[in-house]
């Protein structure tokens, strides 16, 4: 049996469609831990970097904190977590939070950071106020970079869910972790196979997200 | 009136860059601030719209103090053109162009009606306002910067070394659209370069600063260039000032002789009437400079020397009358109407006389002033 066969057989088999074992539960379960991991990094990556990149100052300690955050292994810290927290969803979250701050921090942060000074100083001189400039004039021509940041972050946080499982959580690692303990291949590779695509089409809506939200005059040059 | 009191900024490092500078800018001219890099200009300049705050001095507007406005509003009403333009990427030119209005609380029509209005003004394309800057030429991206600092008819222009970074013929004609602008509108503008011809050209009063911020001269050009306050500024003229000082000399008094002038079909009865001169300036049938001959010979369309560049007494100085002679092979400007039809011709010699009669009258202008 090759790795398609499996594939094949793991979703031709209808049992894997329904019931909380269920590929729809599965995805949800990963979905919605996914987008709130993702959410939360957002909340705090993206105004820690907007506004240090704005007044351009903060990168050394940035730089420490991102390289940190990359150094620390995912796993080790959900086995921190829980051992100090015991199980549940809030060691889950943090290491994946933790993991995907840095990304959106610091693309955020470069990409403020070294945008052209001159429409800012020239928005500057017009009287616009310092969160206009920030919001009007330096975030639509840092948008494409700071979307990269996320989606970064995104298909990091999903690969990385697969984690919760560990814990008794849901998600779509639960068949990767009950396959191979079962070792039934055909659940693994179907685990396998559904975070994988679950990460393409998160490229997918990044891309779309990056079409509909940027002004053609800097997509252009992006 | 903004007049500049007694100013001195200090930045935190302790570098003086403006020490203890005075200027009055009259309202409705041009003021050039000119100088070496490095001596203070552009801190001046945005020290007028509070980019900069001064160590100590004050900056004054009609009499009031600049600090006492509020800060958005005292930018709001004065225009501010930069170096790069410094355009918006993610907006068209025609938002580009209605932004101070938008900021100002003006609907989205209105503002882009008076954008429209403002590209024909700065002679852009109607056809550009889709556009966005990416897609135009370093002149055009100047004039939609300077449009947009236009757009809520500031009463005050700042413009920072403006056109320095687009290539020598397309600055000349952004220089000449600003002065055309400039009559129209009669804006306060001061303007920061550290070109002294472009100083000369567009100021009605230069300033010339000097390394360290301190003022080394203010003066209208044309007393810049024949009484320099200092060798510094002599120096900063460069070495062809008595030249370019020509330039704001009219050449209308130049007497012309119009003997020399002979029509290609001419017969030996009038060739006969101007053999006295040296030479001979051929026209065509409308009365257009075609070149000279000696006289003497009879006239052959294509073996005629070249007459170099005409110049218009109406409307050139002086300064184009002594190139168009120095350029022509016989040592005579030749001086042409609007159209380009031969008025008559001028020498080397009277020219000189002419500059040197002009020269005088700006030595006795000059004393009664002082
Ligand atoms: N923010 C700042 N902090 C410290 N020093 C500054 C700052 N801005 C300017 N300077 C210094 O002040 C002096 C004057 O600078 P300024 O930019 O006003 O010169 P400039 O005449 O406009 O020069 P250029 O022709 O090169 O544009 C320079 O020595 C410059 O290094
Ligand atoms: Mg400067």
């Amino acid at each position: 049996m090759n790795v398609l066969d499996l594939v094949r057989a793991f979703f031709g088999d209808g049992a894997h469609w329904h019931g909380y074992d269920g590929i729809p539960a599965r995805l949800a379960e990963h979905v919605t831990y996914s987008l709130a991991a993702l959410l939360l990094a957002a909340v705090i990556g993206l105004p820690v970097g907007l506004v240090t990149g704005h007044y351009g100052r903060g990168g050394n300690a940035l730089a420490l904190i991102a390289t940190a955050g990359r150094a620390l292994p995912s796993f080790g810290l959900l086995v921190l977590m829980v051992l100090w927290t015991g199980l549940g969803l809030v060691p889950v979250m943090i290491p994946l939070v933790v993991l995907a701050v840095p990304p959106i921090l610091v693309t955020t942060y470069e990409a403020v950071r070294t945008l052209d000074p001159s429409p800012v100083d020239a928005a500057r001189g017009m009287g616009m106020s310092e969160a206009r400039v920030l919001f009007r004039v330096e975030v639509p021509v840092a948008l494409p970079l700071i979307l990269s940041g996320l989606r970064t972050a995104a298909v990091q946080i999903i690969s990385t869910a697969t984690i919760a499982a560990y814990v008794g959580l849901g998600g779509l690692g639960r068949y990767i972790i009950d396959g191979l303990y079962q070792r039934d291949y055909e659940k693994v590779v179907g685990g396998a196979a559904l975070v994988a695509s679950l990460a393409l089409s998160t490229l997918a809506l990044f891309w779309a997200a990056f079409r509909l939200t940027v002004s053609r005059g800097v997509r252009a040059r992006a | 009136m903004i007049r500049i009191d007694a100013v001195t900024k200090r930045y935190d490092d302790g570098t003086v860059a403006v020490d203890r500078l005075s200027l009055d800018i009259p309202d409705r001219a041009i003021t050039v601030l000119v100088g070496p890099s490095g001596c203070g200009k552009t801190t001046t300049l945005r020290m007028i719209n509070r980019m900069v705050e001064p160590t100590e001095g004050g900056i004054f507007l009609d009499g009031a103090d600049i600090r006492r406005q509020p800060v958005d509003s005292l930018r709001r009403s004065m225009g501010y053109v930069i170096q790069n333009a410094g355009l918006f990427q993610h907006r068209t030119i025609l938002d580009n162009i209605a932004t101070v209005p938008r900021l100002l609380g003006w609907s989205k029509q209105r503002a882009r009606g008076r954008a429209a209005e403002l590209m024909e003004r700065v002679g852009l394309d109607a056809a550009l306002a889709r556009r966005y800057p990416y897609q135009l030429s370093g002149g055009q991206q100047q004039r939609v910067g300077v449009a947009r600092a236009l757009a809520a008819d500031p009463p005050v222009l700042l413009m920072d070394e403006p056109f320095s970074a687009v290539d020598p013929m397309v600055r000349k004609g952004l220089q000449d659209e600003l002065l055309r602008i400039q009559a129209e509108l009669g804006k306060t503008i001061v303007f920061v370069t550290h070109d002294i011809d472009e100083a000369v050209k567009l100021g009605t009063m230069v300033a010339v600063l000097r390394e360290g911020g301190r003022l080394a001269q203010f003066a209208p050009p044309v007393e810049l260039l024949s009484a320099p306050a200092d060798a510094f500024v002599e120096d900063f003229l460069g070495a062809d000032r008595g030249i370019r000082r020509l330039s704001f000399f009219p050449s209308a008094g130049l007497p012309l002789e119009t003997a020399p002038l002979v029509p290609l079909d001419a017969d030996a009865e009038r060739l006969a009437a101007g053999a006295d001169a040296p030479y001979l300036l051929v026209t065509d049938a409308d009365g257009r400079p075609l070149g000279w001959a000696e006289p003497g010979r009879p006239l052959e369309r294509d073996r005629l020397l070249d007459h170099g560049r005409p110049f218009r007494p109406g409307t050139d100085s002086l300064r184009s009358a002594l190139d168009g002679a120095v350029l022509s092979p016989t040592g005579w400007a030749v001086a042409v109407d609007g159209e380009g039809r031969a008025l008559g011709v001028v020498s080397q010699r009277v020219i000189g006389d002419a500059i040197r009669a002009a020269h005088g009258r700006a030595g006795a202008d000059a004393g009664a002033v002082r």
